[in-house]
């Protein structure tokens, strides 16, 4: 790597990752067909999982895919498709008045004081971390040894209930989604 | 030199802000959770980031956690989607004013 301020080939990698995932970002609030925001979705989770690969979270990245843009987003679309929601939202009305203004506001102050907050004080270049692993963080297939063995000592009580609250989950969502008996249903889709 | 760690903060505090204004403006309750999606990203690179910085595996593992418990955030909260497009034939949460008082 070039010694000399930032290396050219990481400042690519990351305005690649920006462009990704802005665009994405944009596009998820822009579009106004739900499809059309899910695949943005996608390029969005994509270029979070370049940003983790640049900082040598190598594991998350893979994750990222796998889970996020593998299972979330499909989850996603075959809700969209199931339902038949995929027609088009009209986002110029807007039923409460002033609540884009205010909105872009409250977020436009949350931000620039996120910001400021980076700029005016030091955390960003605290100490480095002897917690958890004691040794620098490693890269490469390292990584997964070291994210391994702090999820499965440190955080071991988290990582099972994990588990459980993923057991949890599918049989709420089996639950919530169940057709009731013909009762009350109105029938419609299958 | 990889890039400064600011410059991935920035991002992510950018790209939660944008996850933000989604969620307060947009109408349709799959657009809103997918707004909640791009605001769990940002706290996610922000963890990556901290955890390169400080060279601490921990926040990786948070990332981790975040993960899992956004799945099954996702599952349950479409779940919640189906079953309230059967009664109402809408995903507009503007509909959903029965506990108005």
């Amino acid at each position: 790597m070039i010694a000399t301020a930032y290396a050219i080939p990481s400042v690519l990698v990351f305005l690649t990752a920006a462009l990704l995932i802005l665009v994405g970002a944009v596009g998820v609030l822009a579009m106004r067909n739900p499809v059309h925001s899910a695949l943005s979705l996608i390029m969005t989770l994509f270029g979070v999982a370049v940003a983790f690969v640049a900082q040598s979270a190598d594991f998350l990245a893979a994750v990222q895919v796998i889970v996020y843009a593998g299972a979330i987003v499909v989850l996603f679309l075959f809700v969209i498709m199931f339902l038949g929601v995929d027609r088009r939202e009209d986002v110029r009305v807007e039923p409460l008045v002033g609540q884009r203004v205010f909105a872009g506001i409250g977020v436009v102050i949350t931000v620039a004081g996120l910001i400021t907050l980076l700029a005016r004080s030091h955390w960003v270049t605290g100490a480095i971390a002897v917690s958890s692993s004691g040794r620098a963080l490693s890269t490469g297939s390292g990584n997964v040894t070291q994210l391994g063995g702090a999820v499965f000592t440190t955080y071991l009580f988290a990582f099972e209930a994990t588990a459980a609250l993923l057991i949890i989950a599918v049989v709420g969502a089996v639950l919530l989604a169940r057709r009731e008996r013909a009762a009350d249903a109105p029938g419609g889709d299958a | 030199m990889n890039v400064p760690a600011a410059w991935y903060l920035v991002l992510a505090a950018v790209l939660f802000g944008i996850g933000a204004f989604g969620l307060l403006t947009r109408r349709s309750a799959l657009i809103m959770f997918m707004c909640i999606e791009l605001m769990l990203n940002a706290v996610n690179l922000t963890f990556v980031t901290f955890s390169r910085t400080l060279s601490d595996i921990g926040g990786q593992a948070a990332v981790f956690f975040v993960m899992v418990v956004a799945a099954a955030e996702v599952t349950v909260g479409l779940g919640i989607v189906v079953s309230v497009f059967r009664r109402r034939a809408s995903t507009s949460v503007d509909e959903l004013s029965e506990m108005k008082g």
